[in-house]
């Protein structure tokens, strides 16, 4: 199986040669049913550390940086692996519908070749690598086809990110140049590094991530960045881009520096749950759909980050569910507001109102996904964020009971200001912008129709991410 | 004396290449390509017996106490380096109308830079770089009205030289000696005199002149950009080439025992340098300009891994690692500008506007030289060439310059992305570019070692290793 590991890295980035539409919705598509054949033939391979991955790949590629091209998948990474190839692919074929441009298909290609390759890395440095492929095409995505502020906007995201992978590239070398190795799975296995270098490594290591994810204060990229993003830019950088941030702290910084991680956590937690209460304010504040739907993820992503501060495995469980709920939810969230604003040519809430009477299945679509990403039980957001707060409740202590009271307070905020979305553009009389909305066509809706399932089927069976993930994440839980 | 005409050979070819050049414009007055052929063939001559001299055992010559002239291994690669970037100038100025003058002067150069790669003791090497950077002072001048450019660059030249013969015989007069391992052996015994660390530190300043390192820098963007555009790629390559071994020379050679002033004095030439030089570049609007203030950061780059405080072969790999990344890279960069505007002006950044609609392939070249020279994929050399420095740094503890490189790559990718968005601008269809085929080669040479190092940098790492 270790060939698969190599193709599905290797279809995207050939499909993204030829720059046409057609030929990226066709190696989307087999990348993506090759990142799902992942899950046959697995096994531990005799390995007791915290990763045991079902397949390997490890050849060497530049030894004089402790490099070498070591690929894995295990219970951690396969559900977002799946979740990159699938979001990828339903771009291609939304692209492939609607009259996209060959140029930007090849670009999200590139892009699911770094993120993939972020989530099979099993090399401290490959994995900082494949970090850095996904910046310039995500750059060049914003910039190129997206609204009208999109050079600035592109500018704060490149530059923010880069500030991150700096210093995520410095937090490498201190880890690698002490242990003397970058291999994920020896390096989680055998905590060999002295307290104080820990605790360095893991603050440099947590800002990087935390600028990626992104972890309030450090999230001031992301409202422009999602707002001026095309539709599809916006769907994978919120489906899946912000998940480098949080798989990347859970897997390296936790993983590689558990002592850093827990004297780090307790201020990691208070960020998480500062996050999750701004980004609920704020939100109620906002007058533009994406830039609101831009809000409530740093909202999730606080629910996300707070799960991995409680350092347990529940947490764990949560910040993984929450990761991929997130990725499904809110990708379909940024599809419909893409169709929404391209039709209404504004995305102004109070210009938006009476949707429901111009076009009844967009503005139903629409709620149903705003009901997903408030949590509503039932649906796939609701695991995320309830498990976070048992968590936190769980791992006792003040300061962690007032951390959960408090993100509870903050999901209520975000069930208020979708409400109030959804108040605002389902009801009243049709404004001029939306009359004369057409419905969703055919390929629209083919690209939403496995995210609206999904969005139920983890909701009802979370068991369909946790299950796999069971054992990674219990012996992953220090 | 006897003298080791096999270890010499090298320098004799270079400076043969040189006066044949001379003697081809005297008698095939006109012909470009006897001119240009000569000087191209003599350049391949002088590496490629550079390195067949560097694959037997290491010979000295001009031996009294010690040695002057060491042939070894390093030295093999520092001198093919040389007739390499003189190949790929050669070959890159087909634009630039003159002929018997331009290519001596060349060759004289390049001469320069091979028996620099040679030099074991203080003398030589100063002599060695001078002969590199004379011929420069005519070279740059030679574009019409860019006179003052030239002087400027002559006469804080001319000071830099005086500052670094200052600081060698301050040396000699300190430890009576110039021979690099006599040097080390006078340092390491013996009560040091203050007379001695200042003539460390002016020798060290007196060399950074030439690798434009702040604050000894500002005559490098007027000279880039009042020189042909050949000539600023040959500047900002092997002149800063030159500079660079010279500096590593001295500071691991010749000043090991003295290492505590060298790491200081190189830290700071080396935090000033990226920090400023990337700074001002941010306000740049013109391409050479851009491309030289980038340069001058990247000087500090080159320099950083020097610094730490206990002199290594570890830094010493990763700054000629990262010196050879850059090389690749900013010869891609100037030969995709000269492939796109010619030999005569790189002219404003905003001119390069739908550059790739023109000229698909040197945009996109530039493009990817640009991109590698900020660090990122996919110009995957020059993000291999910060994890190199990165690297360094953090083995040897010197953490906090560590994060001042890792800092100055964000502030540098800000204007290297501002020129490269540019190329993608949306603009009117125009006529296509026509490139010589002397420049195509060397860019598509230049763009192929990049893509390659960038995915092979072990074949750069393997050879920088002692």
């Amino acid at each position: 199986m270790t060939w698969v590991l190599v193709a599905v890295l290797a279809v995207p980035a050939v499909g993204a040669v030829f720059r046409s539409r057609a030929v990226a919705a066709g190696a989307a598509a087999i990348a993506f049913l090759l990142s799902v054949a992942l899950a046959t033939g697995r096994s531990d391979g005799g390995l007791t550390g915290p990763i045991r991955p079902w397949h390997q790949l490890d050849v060497s590629w530049v030894p004089g940086l402790n490099l070498r091209f070591h690929l894995g998948v295990d219970g951690i990474s396969y559900p977002l692996v799946v979740l990159t190839t699938l979001l990828t692919l339903l771009c291609c074929v939304y692209l492939l519908w609607t009259d996209g441009d060959g140029t930007l298909a090849a670009l999200l290609l590139v892009i699911e070749v770094g993120i993939v390759g972020v989530f099979l890395a099993l090399d401290l440095v490959l994995f900082f690598v494949f970090l850095e492929i996904v910046l310039l095409p995500m750059y060049a995505v914003i910039a190129g086809w997206g609204g009208a502020g999109r050079r600035p906007a592109a500018r704060k995201f490149v530059l923010y990110t880069l500030f991150g992978s700096v210093l995520l590239l410095v937090g490498v070398f201190v880890v690698v140049s002490r242990a003397g190795t970058a291999d994920l799975v020896v390096l989680s296995a055998q905590h060999m590094l002295p307290a104080d270098t820990q605790l360095a490594a893991f603050i440099l290591l947590s800002i990087a991530f935390a600028v990626k994810s992104p972890l309030w204060p450090l999230h001031t990229w992301l409202p422009d960045a999602h707002t001026e993003a095309p539709t599809v830019g916006s769907v994978i950088l919120a489906g899946v881009l912000l998940k480098m941030g949080t798989y990347g702290l859970l897997r390296v910084a936790v993983g590689v520096l558990p002592d850093g991680a827990r004297r780090v956590a307790p201020v990691l937690g208070v960020l998480a749950v500062t996050a999750i209460l701004v980004g609920g304010l704020v939100c109620l504040a906002q007058t533009e759909l994406k830039r609101l739907i831009a809000y409530s993820s740093v909202g999730h992503m606080g629910f996300v980050l707070l799960g991995i501060a409680t350092l347990t495995a529940t947490g764990f469980e949560a910040a993984l569910i929450g990761n991929v709920a997130h990725g499904i939810i809110t990708g379909l969230l940024f599809f419909l507001a893409g169709a929404i604003k391209d039709r209404a040519h504004t995305g102004d809430l109070s210009e938006l109102g009476g949707l429901r009477e111009t076009a009844p299945y967009l503005s139903g679509i629409l709620g149903y996904a705003a009901i997903a990403s408030l949590g509503l039980p039932g649906l796939a957001g609701f695991w995320g964020e309830a498990f976070a707060v048992i968590a936190a409740l769980r791992r006792g202590g003040p300061l962690w009971t007032v951390l959960a009271v408090l993100a509870a307070l903050g999901g209520a905020l975000a069930a208020a200001y979708f409400l109030r979305l959804l108040y605002r553009v389902t009801h009243g009389a049709a404004r001029p912008a939306v009359v004369g909305i057409g419905e969703p066509v055919p390929g629209e809706l083919v690209a939403w129709a496995p995210l609206v399932v999904l969005a139920l089927a983890v909701g009802l069976v979370p068991a369909l991410v946790l299950g796999v993930a069971q054992t990674a994440v219990q012996v992953m839980a220090p | 004396m006897s003298f080791d005409h096999v270890a010499l050979l090298p320098a004799y070819l270079a400076a043969a290449t040189a006066v044949a050049a001379f003697l081809a414009d005297l008698i095939a007055p006109g012909r470009r390509s006897a001119v240009a052929g000569v000087t191209a063939v003599g350049a391949l001559a002088t590496g490629v017996v550079a390195i067949l001299v560097g694959r037997g055992p290491v010979r000295r010559t001009f031996c009294s106490a010690d040695c002057s002239y060491v042939a070894d291994h390093r030295a093999a690669l520092v001198a093919a380096l040389f007739a390499a970037l003189t190949l790929a100038v050669v070959a890159l100025s087909v634009p630039v109308p003159r002929l018997g003058e331009y290519y001596f002067l060349l060759g004289c150069a390049m001469t320069g830079g091979v028996v620099l790669g040679y030099a074991g003791d203080l003398i030589t090497l100063i002599v060695a770089l001078e002969t590199l950077t004379l011929p420069l002072y005519i070279l740059v001048a030679l574009k019409r009205g860019t006179v003052d450019a030239a002087v400027t660059f002559f006469i804080v030249s001319v000071v830099s030289t005086a500052v670094a013969l200052l600081g060698a015989a301050l040396l000699y007069a300190g430890t009576g000696a110039v021979h690099f391992g006599r040097l080390v052996a006078a340092l390491e015994t013996g009560h040091r005199l203050p007379l001695t660390t200042a003539g460390v530190v002016l020798l060290l300043a007196g060399l950074s002149f030439k690798v434009a390192a702040v604050p000894f820098h500002a005559w490098a963007p007027p000279a880039y950009d009042g020189a042909p555009l050949p000539v600023a790629a040959f500047l900002s390559t092997a002149s800063k080439l030159g500079g660079v071994i010279a500096i590593l020379y001295v500071a691991l050679d010749a000043l090991r025992p003295a290492y505590d002033i060298v790491a200081p004095t190189i830290a700071v030439l080396a935090v000033l340098s990226m920090t400023v030089g990337n700074l001002v570049a941010l306000r740049q609007d013109r391409m050479v300009r851009l491309l030289a203030w980038s340069s001058v950061a990247q000087a500090g780059y080159i320099l950083a891994p020097l610094a730490a405080r206990v002199p290594g072969a570890a830094g010493a790999a990763a700054t000629l690692g990262y010196t050879f990344l850059y090389l690749v890279l900013e010869l891609g960069a100037f030969g995709a500008v000269i492939a796109l505007r010619g030999d005569d002006d790189g002219g404003a950044i905003a001119d390069y506007a739908g550059a790739v609609r023109r000229a698909p392939w040197a945009a996109g070249a530039l493009a990817l030289a640009l991109v590698g020279l900020a660090g990122l994929p996919p110009g995957l050399a020059g993000l291999f060439a910060k994890v190199v420095v990165v690297r360094a740094l953090l083995a040897t503890g010197t953490g906090w310059l560590a994060v001042v490189v890792a800092l100055n790559a964000v502030l540098g990718l800000a204007y290297y992305l501002r020129a490269a968005a540019t190329l993608f601008a949306p603009t009117p269809a125009a006529a296509r570019t026509r490139v010589p085929w002397p420049v195509a080669a060397a860019l598509v040479g230049a763009t192929v070692a990049a893509v390659v190092v960038g995915f092979a940098p072990q074949l750069v790492l393997a050879a920088t290793q002692p």
